[in-house]
């Protein structure tokens, strides 16, 4: 596929709570077929301890309106300068970089998102949708305020959620909900982003009951490419780069 | 119109702007951006005799205006390089140089000697510098003795241009650039990264699964041109200068302190395009003072 560099135009900044927003970014002119597991790197600019890109899943595309969706969370000084961003601001952009999720061979999937790594399941779900397959979620957060985007995936798909604190939904791990215990039998794949430990733990479970699964690496990068080399992740053929041979990788073929 | 031909030292340059091995892969992440054959060159990744792994991550930590990396010299080998890249990149129009590294002498001269019968890679940069390695690597290049036992025992069996790159980790680096000049280098590349480290606070580790790795980008540049033009002052053979290069005007710095040609390293995971953006801005500076050929820059700094 092949990559650009375009500045975007922030359309809107949405704040969603103290800690998340999304950008609705315009592209200058007809925007590239994008796959969802996909991202970009953004150039933020005026931060006196930021120098590299920041990559950042695609969480959306309207490819009528030329638009992409980002989730950022705010965790560092980049990522807050994203927040920050206006409407009519400039946002440079190479992109889009990365592999993708892959269809499922059945139709019946399941979606397991923590915290920010829900960001490209929206994408993947609307995929998904659109190939005739029936998105269903699985979302966790620590407590009901990291529970974001909600109506986005509601529009897609059933939605089930867990909170650690009970706060919303089922109460523990995205791995405890009973959803995942009684879609087991029916399901031929599940796909996950989030936090290394959710998805160790779903990769496992998935493993021991013969159910594919793709999970979505957010390993710290420089370039995004392939010419750094920085980003690499333990595989069974060694050292893979997450931006050129992932960030989607298949379970088994990790090392983990 | 500005001539932006650069002679170095019998390899013909289009203009002054090469990449910096490890920042540019093979040129070929680069092509969807842009025409690479308009750079003066493309030294590609480190290669070694043996496939490496590298290190493990994490290899790369921001810091302020640069970044740490520990890389490691990932790389599938000189025999994967020759029979399977190579034929893919043999036919860019552009100087494809291999940056060559080895944990041994025997290393450095069984790579180059691969490498020295590739007919389109017009030279190597001998990397005796890198910071990232266990064994070999900088070790050669911080010593006088050592710097030239590479130098020559690579130079017996490598016809074409021999470039070494210079650590900026030791004492004096004017010394170590005369004696691989003598001991028979057509040019010498300098800096490689400094080496550095960086702790998080919170967790109260290291950054770097290595702990220690090499400095690059902006912050590295002052020292970087410090060093060129301290090398400059005692070499008769070109001197390519880099370290922190991010625009057009770095590079005319560098030039200015006596470098031929310039190589950009971080700056291409910033700006994908910055190095043609230099060749343009080279030669828009050249046109806007008055300068025919690039080349009269090198080594014009005015010091009253």
């Amino acid at each position: 596929m092949k990559k650009y560099i375009d500045d975007f135009t922030v359309l809107s900044n949405e704040r969603l709570n103290h800690e998340y927003v999304v950008l609705n970014l315009k592209h200058p002119s007809q925007l590239p077929d994008m796959l969802p597991g996909q991202f970009v790197e953004v150039k933020v600019e005026n931060g006196p301890n930021t120098f590299l890109r920041r990559p950042i899943s695609i969480h959306d595309i309207d490819k009528d309106q030329n638009t992409m969706k980002l989730l950022v969370q705010e965790i560092g000084e980049g990522t807050r300068l994203m927040g920050e961003l206006k409407e009519g601001d400039k946002l440079n952009l190479v992109y889009p970089l990365g592999n993708s999720f892959s269809l499922p061979e059945k139709k019946r999937v399941l979606l397991v998102g923590g915290g920010c790594g829900i960001a490209p399941l929206l994408f993947m779900g609307r995929y998904l949708k659109a190939n005739g397959v029936k998105p269903q979620f699985l979302l966790g957060a620590r407590t009901k305020e990291g529970i974001i985007a909600l109506e986005e995936f509601k529009k897609l798909g059933e939605v089930h959620i867990t909170t650690e604190d009970g706060s919303l939904g089922t109460k523990g791990f995205v791995i405890h909900h009973p959803v995942v215990k009684t879609q087991t039998p029916e399901i031929d794949m599940i796909y996950t982003c989030g936090p290394e430990v959710m998805m160790k733990v779903v990769a496992k479970y998935a493993g021991n009951h013969g159910i594919k699964c793709e999970v979505s690496l957010e390993n710290s990068m420089a370039c995004g490419f392939g010419a750094c080399l920085v980003c690499v992740t333990d595989t069974i053929d060694g050292n893979k780069c997450t931006c050129t041979d992932g960030p989607v990788f298949d379970s088994t073929y990790l090392k983990w | 119109m500005v001539d932006l031909n650069i002679d170095l030292n019998g390899l013909q340059l289009k203009n002054p702007v090469m990449t910096a091995s490890g920042t540019f892969g093979y040129g070929e992440e680069f092509m969807d951006f842009f025409d690479i054959a308009r750079l003066g060159g493309v030294l590609v990744k480190g290669t070694t005799l043996n496939h490496r792994e590298g290190n493990p991550y994490p290899r790369m930590a921001e810091t302020p205006q640069g970044m740490l990396n520990a890389v490691g010299l990932q790389n599938k080998g000189v025999r994967y390089f020759a029979d399977k890249i190579y034929p893919r990149i043999k036919d860019i129009k552009t100087n494809m140089l291999v940056n060559v590294s080895g944990s041994t002498i025997e290393d450095y001269v069984e790579t180059a000697e691969i490498v020295n019968e590739l007919d389109n890679i017009p030279g190597i940069e001998l990397n005796i510098s890198c910071p990232n390695v266990k064994e070999g690597g900088m070790a050669f290049g911080t010593s006088c003795p050592s710097a030239v036992a590479v130098v020559e025992a690579v130079r017996k069996v490598y016809q074409k241009h021999m470039m070494v790159k210079l650590s900026p980790n030791v004492t004096n680096i004017s010394e170590i650039a005369k004696a691989v000049e003598d001991a028979g280098a057509d040019s010498v590349s300098l800096i490689n990264t400094l080496l550095g480290m960086a702790i998080n606070a919170k967790t109260r580790r290291p950054l770097l699964s290595t702990i220690t790795g090499g400095l690059s980008g902006p912050a590295v540049k002052p020292v970087a041109l410090r060093m060129v033009w301290q090398v400059a002052q005692v070499v008769k053979i070109p001197i390519v200068g880099m370290g922190g290069i991010m625009n057009a005007t770095d590079a005319v710095e560098f030039m200015l302190a006596g470098a031929s040609a310039i190589q950009v390293g971080t700056a291409n995971f910033v700006d994908p395009m910055v190095t043609v953006k230099i060749v343009d801005g080279l030669k828009q500076y050249c046109e806007d003072n008055g300068f025919d050929k690039v080349s009269d820059l090198v080594g014009a700094m005015i010091v009253d």
